[in-house]
């Protein structure tokens, strides 16, 4: 496959490492009241879809960003590339 | 007689001759033929034995769809199974035997197997070979693995080299037919960068075996001429003997070259074969279409071919495939053969067309609305038996029969990625469907566009879509001029048959009959008749079956050949050497090697290595004398223990951790606190999983308020890195800290033993003071040691003693290692390995990746304290899990045995004294073992129940699988200088 | 002046320089190498760092030079310095003195082995070892790529003659030997 970094231009998937759901940026607040079953949730309980998925990548030959990448799992096709620190940050995190 | 069925022309050079063996028998040929030609030149027309009845065989076909003349091409090493005699180019020496018969390809024993056909239809071995059921073992696989098989392997290793390769271009263009051509030129003119890939020798496809004129040259002339222009234009690649083998993602393709199978040995250095990975932004298939049999009773005799390849072998390789031939089409293309030979001066017995309004001629006799329903010669065809349009029966002599049942568009690559074809009733074959991969353009023959004009035009078409797509414009091409007669087929797939059987699947064996005898046990999907059959299974796909093979199943479910629909294609279209796709990765090669800096002093040392990962480390030292292991890394324990030892521990990973939140960016990813660890000290620390397991430790040195030196295990320093990255990237973009991995930019040598400052203090330069006092147990730090090289020191220790691990930039590893031995020969300082640091790790209770196994937590470990509450870390919620803290959790314990002579098995579980030995009353297990040279007896780490309580229990370690069983007793884990006074002397 | 011998990559005193047809493969040993990354509020700084040392901040996939000081992108807000090492072996700590906390700066080189590939060649041999588009390239790219499972930079120089192949260190032999049989395999 190829993976359309956002600053590096199309490379190839060979490069990067696979993480998983990018639902993992939403790390829950451990200091929430529910915190326990807020982290099983975020551990454990995934859509697993046929279609469009938001994963993690991260570039490991090349210049190390971790990248969120919408992917259809049926075709392969890959719709969209992000630097996932801009996801994240997008997403209300920060330190 | 040599070389009898030579007629004139070809393209094949008569100026040389070439030797070659087939089957021991020396025949002769020219440059240009291929094996298959060569040997039909000399009358040879037996090439093999069927797989399963061993039914004698020869070749059907003139390309890689040929399914029958499979031989074992070279001798020796470099034999290689299952190669087809069509795509062999024939060099001087070369050497083939056929394969599949048990004594000769003329008299093979196991052509019994055709008598007992009956019992060996589609399937058998569902039926059969189950009782009684002890035969199986002993009898029935044994003879079945005999049997099995098609070829055989020289079991000798692979001595050629094979390359991989990396290309990038605008268009790939698949085939250089006429369609491939044609677009090679519109986009090489157009100035995209191209590559032009054909697995045929010699470009051209079709162009070279037919007698079609383009413009005023004849078809292979233009092939040539259009190919020199294309080789002369710098952006174009022509790569020949080379086949895309797959279509991947993303305008990936995977393709072989074989840059030196036409030889008898590669150049010394020079691969045999590449392997290709070709990122395409456009892609134009022009494979061309594969022509196909008719099913008929006996239709498989070696002389019964398709009509194409008969014309393949006439013109091109100036060929007869014999004096005599008769023609069985249901398409006007069949007659092309018969014109093109009689053209030669072959005779003609006659055409059989199924056409109740087939073309007529004066040249040779047409027989309209006919059938072949059967033949004559075992070994070699002689005679066809035809029954005619009013229902007489008449025998033709022949000695070659060339079958015309239409053509199929070459679609594999279309389907590469679940793509489907669709049907076209005019045609009667599949074309192209429309979800085609990304980038990807169908054009020519593959496309349904099979006369030269059409498939000419219909590359221009693609070439020109293509360039559009990446925004380029292309030059108007002219085309010249070409015939263009459409092909008038007549879908007709098997003549009705008696009591003999007629060939779908000749590869492996599949008659209609085994068809019917598919749908009528209920496998009737199209699926399923694959696979309970095995039609298209075989090395070929099914290239020349799949069709007949479904056309069948079609009218005996009563659907339409859409309805039935296709299996689909995979890589590779052809099959692949596995030592291509290996590449340069074999043996010693078969991954990069991590040598350490003191490396190459070990191996002076006659050091013995182990693999860790990637990395080769000194495992011990064995001395002169020294015949076991135990006695090299018994001596070098006891000696670090005594005095000082020198190991290199540059392998553990470095990441170097910097910026106003580094702090607290490992007290993120650490599960113990780091804010307050005062600037020069060291601190251990634990990293858990998100779900609580622990993960890896190290230790993090503080070498100023923004600048962390964090380590990681050997084996996790990769992972570490990246997880590391993940915090930082994705979980707190926001915090100030920058990462960047040092393992291999500092050389680090763990000096450890009593005497090991004493050492260090001849080394590093006399204005840092390492006493006690100044650089207390944990402490770290910049000095200078030698006179003023840079370096950091650590005062941490794995074995337990007094111990250092001193970095210095990894180029003068190699002069610090032999700086210590030669400042420590004073103290008998001794090199040791990676068992030495085992047995003193053991022997201290550290816990390494064998406790840290995936599935213990910081509380297993006996670091349940560790986890902070106070902050938040990756893993510290989920570690509180009711699960893994129950009462009876397991604990890291130490194990000794109770009788001190016997070992003590890593692996091991540990039982109660009494009760049953089963995982119902598993109470834990052995992870790691030693001898300890320093108590005398076998120790161990492990993991028990509860084992907190339970110091000072016996128990019984058992290893049901090698049949062990033993008393042991649960101690400290520290068995050695269990108060750490020796650490903080 | 310390009394500890350094020894190259490669493991030999001197570096070593092979010839393979019309390729020649030599092994660099005069260079040190720093990284440097900026900090929080530190753009200003390391920018005015990098264009004094190097000229200007080097682009993605960019390498900038002036005189023997060169540098290269290589991920967001992260640099590599190269030096002449016989003058400048401690770059390292001139960068970190010149940062002022407002980058984090690491020493390089001894992560590092650096193999010229020089030759008309050069293309072919390249196509062999990574999946660099190598006859797109020019003078001034860079690219971090993969050899044979090593990460590498790879980086045209004298006027595209040459490949500049900078891989970890640890793996300098392995590295070598895939040059080496690459070169071969094209001369």
């Amino acid at each position: 496959m190829i993976i359309n970094h956002p600053l590096l231009g199309p490379r190839d998937a060979s490069e990067f490492t696979y993480l998983g759901d990018a639902s993992l940026i939403d790390r829950p607040d451990w200091q929430s009241e529910t915190a326990a079953q807020d982290f099983y949730e975020y551990q454990y309980l995934r859509d697993n879809p046929a279609g469009l998925h938001q994963e993690l990548w991260f570039h490991e030959s090349g210049d190390r960003s971790w990248l969120v990448v919408t992917r259809n799992t049926l075709t392969h096709e890959i719709t969209d590339v992000q630097l996932a620190r801009d996801v994240a940050r997008a997403r209300g995190r920060s330190k | 007689m040599t070389q009898q069925n030579r007629i004139s022309g070809g393209q094949i050079d008569t100026s040389q001759t070439l030797k070659f063996t087939f089957d021991g028998k020396q025949y002769t040929g020219h440059p240009g033929d291929t094996l298959a030609s060569a040997l039909l030149a000399n009358g040879v027309r037996l090439m093999g034995r069927s797989f399963k009845y061993h039914r004698p065989r020869g070749v059907l076909s003139a390309g890689s769809e040929e399914p029958n003349a499979l031989v074992e091409l070279r001798g020796g090493a470099r034999q290689e199974p299952n190669t087809r005699a069509t795509t062999v180019e024939l060099y001087n020496g070369l050497l083939a035997n056929s394969q599949n018969r048990l004594g000769s390809l003329k008299f093979d024993l196991l052509a019994i197997n055709d008598r007992l056909s009956n019992f060996l239809t589609a399937g058998f071995y569902y039926k059969t070979f189950m009782w009684p059921a002890a035969f199986w073992e002993k009898l029935y696989e044994p003879i079945i693995r005999k049997a099995a098989g098609l070829g055989s392997l020289s079991l000798k290793e692979d001595p050629d080299v094979y390359d991989k390769g990396f290309l990038h271009c605008d268009v790939l263009i698949i085939g250089a037919g006429p369609a491939g051509l044609a677009a090679a030129l519109t986009a090489g003119r157009s100035g995209a960068s191209v590559i032009l890939a054909d697995e045929d020798f010699r470009m051209g496809g079709r162009l070279n075996s037919e007698t079609f004129t383009i413009g005023d040259a004849s078809g292979a002339d233009w092939a040539a001429a259009t190919v020199a222009e294309l080789a002369s234009l710098p952006n174009v690649r022509l790569m020949s003997r080379t086949t895309v083998i797959g279509a991947f993602d993303h305008g990936i393709y995977g393709a072989v070259e074989r840059n030196n199978d036409h030889v008898a040995t590669p150049d010394e250095g020079k691969p045999r074969q590449t392997l290709w990975r070709i990122y395409s932004k456009q892609a134009v298939v022009c494979a061309g279409a594969l022509e196909r049999p008719i099913g008929f009773e006996n239709n498989d005799r070696p002389g019964i071919m398709l009509a194409s390849a008969m014309r393949s072998y006439a013109n091109r390789w100036a060929v007869a495939a014999d004096k005599r031939v008769a023609i069985f089409t249901n398409n006007d293309d069949g007659h092309r053969a018969a014109a093109d030979l009689h053209a030669k001066g072959v005779k003609i017995s006659a055409v059989v067309d199924t056409r109740a309004d087939a073309p007529r001629n004066n040249d040779y006799e047409v027989l309209v609305g006919a059938q072949v329903i059967d033949t004559k010669g075992r070994l070699g065809l002689t005679f066809a038996d035809v029954r005619l349009a009013d229902g007489s029966e008449r025998t033709l002599e022949c000695g070659a029969l060339g079958m015309s049942g239409g053509w199929n568009p070459n679609v594999h690559m279309t389907c590469h990625q679940r793509g489907r074809p669709v049907w076209n009733d005019d045609l009667a074959a599949f074309v192209p469907g429309a979800d085609l991969p990304a980038g990807m353009t169908v054009a020519g023959a593959a496309n349904g566009d099979f006369s030269t004009a059409g498939a000419m035009a219909s590359g221009v078409i693609g070439a020109k879509s293509a360039l559009k797509a990446i925004g380029l414009k292309a030059k108007t091409t002219k085309l010249p001029q070409a015939e263009d007669a459409p092909i008038n087929i007549s879908a007709f797939w098997y003549v009705k048959e008696g009591k003999g059987r007629a060939w779908l699947d000749q590869q492996n064996d599949v008659t209609v009959k085994d068809v019917k005898l598919s749908h009528q046990e209920g496998f009737r999907s199209v699926e399923h008749l694959k696979r309970y059959t095995t039609l298209g299974m075989a090395t070929d796909q099914g290239k020349t079956s799949n069709m007949g093979g479904l056309a069948i199943m079609a009218e005996l479910a009563g659907k339409t050949i859409p309805e039935v629909g296709t299996t689909i294609f995979r890589p590779p279209y052809t099959p692949t050497a596995i030592g291509v796709l290996a590449g340069r990765a074999r043996g010693q090669e078969f991954h990069p090697k991590r040598l350490t800096p003191s490396h190459h002093w070990a191996k002076e040392q006659g050091a013995v290595f182990v693999e860790v990962g990637n990395w080769l480390r000194a495992q011990w030292f064995p001395q002169k004398g020294e015949t076991h292991w135990r006695q090299s890394v018994d001596r070098e324990v006891i000696a670090t223990r005594k005095s000082v030892g020198v190991c290199d521990v540059t392998t553990l990973g470095k990441i170097d951790v910097q910026g106003a939140d580094a702090a607290e960016f490992l007290n993120k990813i650490y599960c113990n606190g780091f804010a307050k660890l005062a600037v020069g000290k060291t601190r251990y620390g634990l990293m858990l999983r998100e779900d609580g397991i622990a993960m890896d430790d190290g230790t993090a040195a503080r070498m100023a308020e923004d600048h962390f030196v964090v380590t990681t295990t050997t084996a996790n320093a990769l992972g570490v890195y990246r997880h590391m990255e993940f915090v930082r990237q994705c979980l707190f973009p926001d915090m100030d800290v920058q990462l960047i991995s040092t393992t291999e930019a500092w050389a680090q040598f763990a000096v450890a033993g009593p005497n090991s400052r004493r050492l260090l203090q001849k080394i590093v330069d006399p204005e840092y003071d390492i006493s006690n006092e100044a650089f207390p147990f944990m402490a770290c730090g910049n000095i200078t040691i030698c006179g003023g090289l840079r370096a950091r020191l650590f005062r941490i220790s794995f074995s337990g003693e007094l111990a250092y691990e001193i970095a210095v930039p990894t180029r003068y590893g190699d002069a610090l290692m032999r700086r210590i031995m030669e400042e420590g020969a004073e103290f008998d300082v001794v090199p040791y390995g990676t068992e030495a640091l085992g047995v003193m790790r053991i022997e201290k209770g550290h816990a390494t990746g064998n406790e840290l196994n995936g599935t213990t937590t910081a509380l297993n470990l006996g670091m349940g304290r560790m986890v902070s509450k106070k902050k938040d870390s990756i893993g510290s919620i989920l570690s509180e899990r009711e699960g893994l803290n129950t009462d009876d959790v397991l604990m890291q314990v130490g194990i000794k045995p109770v009788d001190p002579s016997k070992p003590v098995p890593a692996g091991a579980h540990l039982m109660n004294l009494t009760g049953p030995v089963d995982a119902d009353h598993d109470q834990g297990y052995v992870t790691s073992a030693c001898y300890s040279p320093i108590l005398g007896h076998h120790i161990a780490l492990g993991f028990v129940k509860g084992g907190g309580n339970r110091k000072g229990e016996k128990m019984r370690l058992v290893s049901p699988l090698t049949k062990v069983e033993t008393e042991i007793e649960i101690v400290s884990a520290h068995f050695v200088d269990p108060e750490g006074e020796r650490l903080r002397a | 002046m310390h009394s500890l011998s350094p020894i190259t990559a490669l493991g030999g005193q001197t570096p070593k320089i092979t010839t393979i047809g019309s390729i020649n493969v030599s092994e660099i040993d005069s260079l040190a190498l720093a990284s440097i990354a900026t900090r929080k509020g530190g753009k200003t700084v390391t920018e005015k760092v990098l264009k004094s040392m190097i000229g200007s901040v080097p682009a993605v996939g960019k390498t900038c030079s002036k005189g023997s000081f060169s540098g290269f992108w290589m991920g967001p807000d992260q640099w590599m310095i190269t030096a002449p090492l016989e003058t400048h072996e401690t770059i390292a700590d001139d960068l970190v003195a010149a940062v002022v906390s407002k980058a984090s700066v690491t020493e390089q080189t001894g992560a590092w082995a650096i193999f010229d590939i020089s030759g008309a060649a050069m293309p072919d041999v390249c196509e062999r070892l990574c999946a660099v588009p190598i006859r797109e390239m020019n003078v001034g790219d860079v690219c971090r790529t993969s050899i044979h499972q090593l990460g590498c930079f790879v980086t045209p120089m004298n006027s595209g003659n040459t490949l500049r192949v900078v891989g970890p260190r640890a793996s300098a032999r392995s590295l070598y030997h895939a040059i080496e049989v690459a070169a071969k395999s094209v001369a």
